[in-house]
């Protein structure tokens, strides 16, 4: 090698660019934070801390939102970003948060379960870092999440994740996903910290439905879909056929594992007297075989390979040249939860749960999902959080 | 932070330590060099606490 001092001086200069172009993104990112503007049905904003003081001054600490309605009656939790790169759930809790009123019982509301994964990304597999809605008042930003905690805040990952309290063997990278880590415990891993404060949640509000909404591949069989443990079958039934027949899209019902651990829609319902659902929502961004990873496939679920694979009968559900767009992932959740409540509320008439001002279907598809969403710029700042 | 958590980081600043010791000794192989800088990339991150 000739001159080592000058190829040496040129690679340093190199190296500094690429820290400091790639490091800054990186860091801006985790730091980023969304403004939610709670709506006229929120009447008090906790941290998930409360429940679980071994969060406290954590990124895993998160906040919880109540929606408290006049009359007395039923409690329900509702759970998004469980997987942080699943925003459709995400977007409808955030929806509910910034529109409904509820009228009996009590919304307990958790946007971002997994905070930490809401903060982390894989540039490896070339995530987009943000995405955006358009609103009737310009774009508003979102950070995209990963699935997993990041390891900033839980370092290292064991060589195999061993389930707390049944001892099954998971893959190591689960110990890092609160959808693997219920019913947790609060001495254990930060991701079983979550999980257990979610879990004194229940336990201590005594709620009756804990609602954990997602998104799945169209090529993984568990997708459109509401996953429910024996207890939550029937009324989970009632809900993908109301949804069926009144509102003309498909949700079909998928029974709880009971040999596999760790997940929300088993857990909840052994260790609490709590009825747990989980709802799935075909996400095409998440295939594997599709073309970059780009906001648009994210907010349209449109690709050329996915669709080449539905001609040849690969997926699990239909899909044509319109794609899986955001509108109808969102619009499904919204209704399948409206309708859970609807069919326990009936079920169980003195802790009955009414909430009105929530879309459903139809009209965000019709309308698209930022109409719902509201300026934070002009509303009262005690009512803007940042999540 | 875990203690088990602050063995790790400091694992991570001797394996950088060593990279960066490696670079300013090597002589010979400018692509040696460069694989040294890129395997730090990552490592400066965690310690920096980025990524």
């Amino acid at each position: 090698m000739k001159r080592p001092a000058i190829v040496k001086a040129v690679l340093i200069v190199v190296f500094f660019f690429f820290l400091i172009e790639g490091g800054l993104r990186l860091y801006r990112h985790r730091q980023f934070d969304i403004p939610v503007v709670a709506g006229p049905g929120v009447t008090r904003v906790g941290r998930l801390s409360d429940f679980g003081p071994g969060l406290k001054g954590t990124k895993a600490d998160t906040l919880v939102y109540f929606l408290e309605g006049p009359e007395p009656g039923g409690k329900a939790v509702l759970l998004s970003s469980t997987h942080a790169n699943e925003p459709e759930g995400l977007l409808a809790t955030l929806l509910m948060i910034e529109n409904a009123v509820v009228e009996r019982g009590t919304l307990i509301i958790i946007p971002q379960f997994n905070h930490s994964g809401s903060r982390n990304t894989r540039p490896g597999d070339g995530y987009p870092l943000y995405f955006r809605i358009s609103t009737e008042w310009g774009l508003k930003k979102f950070r995209m999440g990963n699935r997993d905690a990041s390891p900033l805040d839980q370092w290292p990952d064991p060589d195999v994740y061993i389930h707390y309290p049944d001892r099954q063997l998971l893959s190591y990278i689960d110990v890092r996903n609160v959808n693997r880590t219920w019913p947790g415990r609060p001495g254990g891993p930060l991701m079983e910290k979550v999980t257990f404060a979610a879990m004194e949640i229940m336990r201590r509000e005594k709620v009756d439905i804990a609602i954990d909404i997602h998104g799945a591949e169209t090529m993984f069989p568990v997708t459109n879909c509401i996953v429910a443990p024996e207890k939550s079958n029937r009324i989970a039934t009632m809900a993908a056929l109301t949804v069926k027949a009144r509102e003309g899209f498909d949700s079909h019902v998928e029974p709880s594992p009971s040999g596999f651990r760790g997940l929300s829609h088993r857990e909840i319902g052994d260790y609490s007297d709590t009825l747990p659902f989980l709802l799935e929502a075909p996400i095409p961004f998440l295939d594997q075989p599709t073309g970059p990873k780009t906001e648009k496939l994210l907010l349209d679920g449109k690709d050329p390979f996915l669709l080449s694979l539905a001609q040849k009968k690969k997926l699990f559900v239909s899909y044509d040249e319109s794609g899986w767009p955001l509108e109808k992932r969102v619009g499904q959740h919204c209704s399948l939860t409206l309708e859970i409540l609807n069919q326990y509320s009936k079920k169980n008439p003195d802790r009955s749960i009414r909430a009105r001002e929530i879309p459903r279907y139809a009209e965000i598809v019709q309308n698209g999902v930022g109409h719902y969403f509201h300026d934070p710029s002009l509303a009262q700042k005690d009512k803007v959080f940042l999540n | 932070m875990p203690f088990i958590m602050i063995l790790y980081y400091l694992i991570t600043a001797f394996l950088a330590f060593l990279l960066a010791w490696n670079f300013f000794r090597e002589k010979k192989k400018a692509e040696d060099l460069a694989l040294y800088l890129l395997v730090l990339i990552p490592l400066v991150l965690r310690l920096l606490r980025i990524k």
